[in-house]
């Protein structure tokens, strides 16, 4: 699904990762931990395509084909979803209308008339049941005075729409408490299959709970340091990551 | 644009006209250029016009020669020369165009994008069409149906021959001509515009558009229109069309009087998109618009306006609330983009008790353009219980566009409550990757997040209107990120 050989970035010329290797088969999850300026935001963002990085080596592959030199958008079309760590307002434009949309850009970039209005209320009734949204919530403004849970739910319920290939989920946990934290995890649960791949990026072990991962890497200075399974988030959980820090 | 000059602008036009081949004999019936008491009798008399019609123009001109162009504005421009105009010149009866064909390629582009219809656009540009056409029957329909109600709906020259004493009544008892300075120049050469009256109780069943009214093309640089509606009833009235406007006279100054007596309702709209200059800032047409409306008792005024077009734009739509619980509401959306430059808002006066006006304003500003709001409430001394709402917001695009806001808030009653708010965004980067990540690439995404800005205005604009209103601000935001 995804496969990232020797990817390097950097941010006004300073380097942020430094020679990332990574693969991700259909149906896995993968936790990506480390510590605070590690680059695991940063990870996220190029993946998505954020032109504010630059990718000055390595190449990152999706189903196989190259994708480093895509926009964010082509990259979402072929699907690459990106769960934000903090979600923007956008005042005025319907949850429902902005999902709309972009369905709509996805399918005209294939070739694909617009959904139909019928069928596009379907699918909305029915992943809203699904993550046990209230459908009022869809007819608000785009994260305008949403809590941080209702951001989150709303990333998850917009993950459902798009149906994405490959969903990161960047500090999803953050900001959110136990039981918000728990519908999250559930609905990410919901839709994983075993066609997609889902790479969850976090601080804490706590959402390792809910989201059972296939394989654990901690990120650390730009390179992932270690790799294993979901044990291996455990053992960050209890050294923390000093017993990192001490080993690089 | 300090450079160039209306001269300069002619010679343009002029090859330009050459260039697209419909450069058309000089009509005999041009008067020459320049502005004295002599052209404006002509004039008067050219329309055949009654003696009261000619001596309200000269008391105008009159008036005008003592008055000196404004500058408060925050505009920067050059002054046009008022005596290199020509002030009368025979509508066109030929048509600019044989075929579509000869039309300038880009604006058919525009016309697609908008989603006019073949016929529509030949209108528009001026060509030729066959003897029967949907608009034509439809108009005709239009006329009928209106007449059965009593409704008058025409020109302003016809309803001068044909209604003197409403006109002799009502014009200029908004705007009087001494008003303004571009007032004032209108009513003393004013060319054409639209005289509407809604008898007593009538609902107007339909929207009123001047697009529909047959002859509407050429109604000139200097437009007139007064909307009276009569006690108790109701009317809908839609200025202007999506479609670009290109026009020769770089200097437009209108002047539209609403009045609405008790227990009226007028509703205005109004879409502007006249050539504001291309991207360097050459051209685009300057306007100059007064508009007011007066409400007697319980009667409303509702102006709703996007403006795109111009390259400098000089309007405040306002309303005097002389009756007893009258209500006044503006809601504006102006676009500026390249370097236009726009100074618009409005006025509410209340002079009466228990009056309510509410003002809502966006302004959306990109390229280079400046983008001012000036809004003025006041409340009479006699003005008992007045409320105001304003709502200011503004959203800037890129790093070298301004938004201003001036309000003005004069209070001689102290019943009054008057609340004000103002924002100003960015559309951030962030915005627009949020929703490239979702599949929204970058002009469609910032004409999501105009929109969304836009809703409230555009919500009040009548249905059809609406729907060209948002593809309009799309086209004329196209290119402004990226």
């Amino acid at each position: 699904m995804l496969s990232i050989k020797n990817l390097h970035a950097s941010v006004e010329d300073k380097e942020i990762l430094r020679g990332i290797n990574l693969e991700v088969k259909a149906g896995e999850v993968h936790a990506i931990m480390g510590p605070n300026g590690s680059g695991k935001s940063t990870l996220s963002s190029v993946i998505a395509g954020k032109e504010e990085y630059e990718v000055t080596d390595g190449e990152i592959f999706l189903e196989g084909e190259d994708i480093g030199e895509l926009a964010p958008e082509e990259r979402a079309h072929k699907g690459v979803f990106l769960s934000f760590q903090y979600p923007v307002e956008i005042p005025g434009v319907s949850v429902t209308n902005f999902m709309k949309t972009a369905i709509n850009e996805s399918r005209k970039a294939k070739g694909l008339e617009e959904m139909p209005a019928n069928e596009m209320l379907k699918l909305i009734r029915e992943k809203s049941e699904l993550l046990e949204i209230d459908r009022k919530f869809l007819s608000r403004s785009l994260n305008e005075g949403f809590s941080g849970g209702e951001k989150k739910r709303n990333e998850i319920f917009q993950m459902a729409m798009l149906e994405p290939k490959l969903a990161i989920l960047d500090e999803t946990d953050s900001g959110l408490d136990i039981d918000a934290l728990r519908i999250v995890a559930n609905g990410v649960n919901k839709l994983r299959s075993k066609d997609n791949a889902v790479v969850v990026i976090t601080h804490y072990q706590r959402l390792l709970d809910y989201i059972v991962p296939d394989y654990v890497h901690v990120l650390y200075n730009g390179k992932i340091v270690k790799s294993g399974g979901k044990e291996l988030a455990y053992e960050l959980e209890e050294k923390g990551y000093d017993w990192i820090k001490s080993e690089n | 644009m300090s450079k160039y000059t209306e001269e300069e602008l002619k010679i343009e036009l002029e090859n330009k006209e050459y260039e697209y081949g419909f450069y058309t004999d000089i009509e005999s019936d041009t008067f020459p250029n320049g502005l004295n008491e002599d052209i404006i009798r002509a004039l008067s008399n050219k329309k055949e016009e009654p003696e009261w019609m000619t001596e309200w123009r000269l008391e105008a001109f009159r008036a005008w020669e003592q008055m000196v162009e404004p500058e408060w504005a925050n505009v920067h421009y050059e002054k046009p020369n008022f005596q290199a105009i020509s002030y009368y010149s025979a509508p066109l009866k030929k048509p600019k165009y044989d075929s579509l064909d000869e039309v300038d390629p880009e604006l058919l582009d525009t016309f697609k994008k908008l989603g006019i219809s073949i016929d529509e656009q030949k209108k528009l540009a001026g060509v030729a069409v066959d003897i029967v056409m949907d608009s034509v029957s439809v108009a005709t329909t239009f006329k009928k149906t209106l007449a059965e109600k009593g409704i008058i709906f025409c020109s302003i020259s016809e309803a001068i021959k044909e209604h003197p004493e409403l006109v002799k009544k009502y014009l200029g008892t908004v705007v009087p001509q001494k008003d303004n300075f571009y007032a004032a120049l209108n009513s003393a050469v004013f060319s054409d515009g639209s005289f509407c009256y809604i008898p007593k109780g009538v609902r107007c069943p339909m929207e009123l558009s001047t697009y529909f009214r047959i002859n509407q093309a050429g109604t000139g640089q200097f437009e007139r229109t007064l909307v009276v509606a009569d006690e108790g009833s109701y009317v809908s009235y839609l200025e202007g069309c999506t479609a670009p406007s290109r026009d020769e006279n770089q200097l437009h100054a209108a002047v539209v009087e609403l009045i609405a007596l008790d227990d009226a309702e007028i509703k205005y709209s109004t879409v502007q998109n006249w050539f504001p200059g291309n991207k360097e800032g050459k051209g685009g047409v300057y306007n100059f618009v007064t508009k007011r409306g007066l409400c007697e008792k319980n009667a409303k005024i509702s102006w709703t306006q996007v403006e795109t077009g111009s390259a400098v734009t000089w309007k405040y739509p306002s309303c005097v609330l002389k009756g007893d619980n009258s209500v006044g509401e503006f809601y504006s959306i102006a676009v500026t983009n390249n370097y236009q430059q726009a100074d618009t808002g409005t006025k509410m006066i209340h002079l009466g008790k228990n009056t309510k006006s509410t003002i809502i304003s966006k302004g959306i500003s990109a390229g280079k353009s400046q983008n001012s709001y000036r809004g003025l409430v006041q409340i009479g001394a006699r003005a008992e219980n007045a409320r105001n709402f304003s709502q200011c917001d503004s959203l800037l695009m890129g790093n070298s566009c301004g938004a201003h806001t001036f309000p003005y808030i004069e209070s001689k009653n102290t019943t009054a409550k008057i609340e004000h708010e103002a924002t100003t965004s960015k559309i951030g980067e962030d915005q627009v990757f949020y929703c490239n990540q979702r599949g929204i690439p970058t002009e469609k995404a910032i004409a999501l997040i105009v929109n969304g800005f836009s809703k409230e205005v555009l919500n009040k604009l009548p249905m059809e209107f609406a729907v060209e209103a948002q593809k309009l601000l799309e086209i004329s935001l196209e290119g402004s990120v990226g």
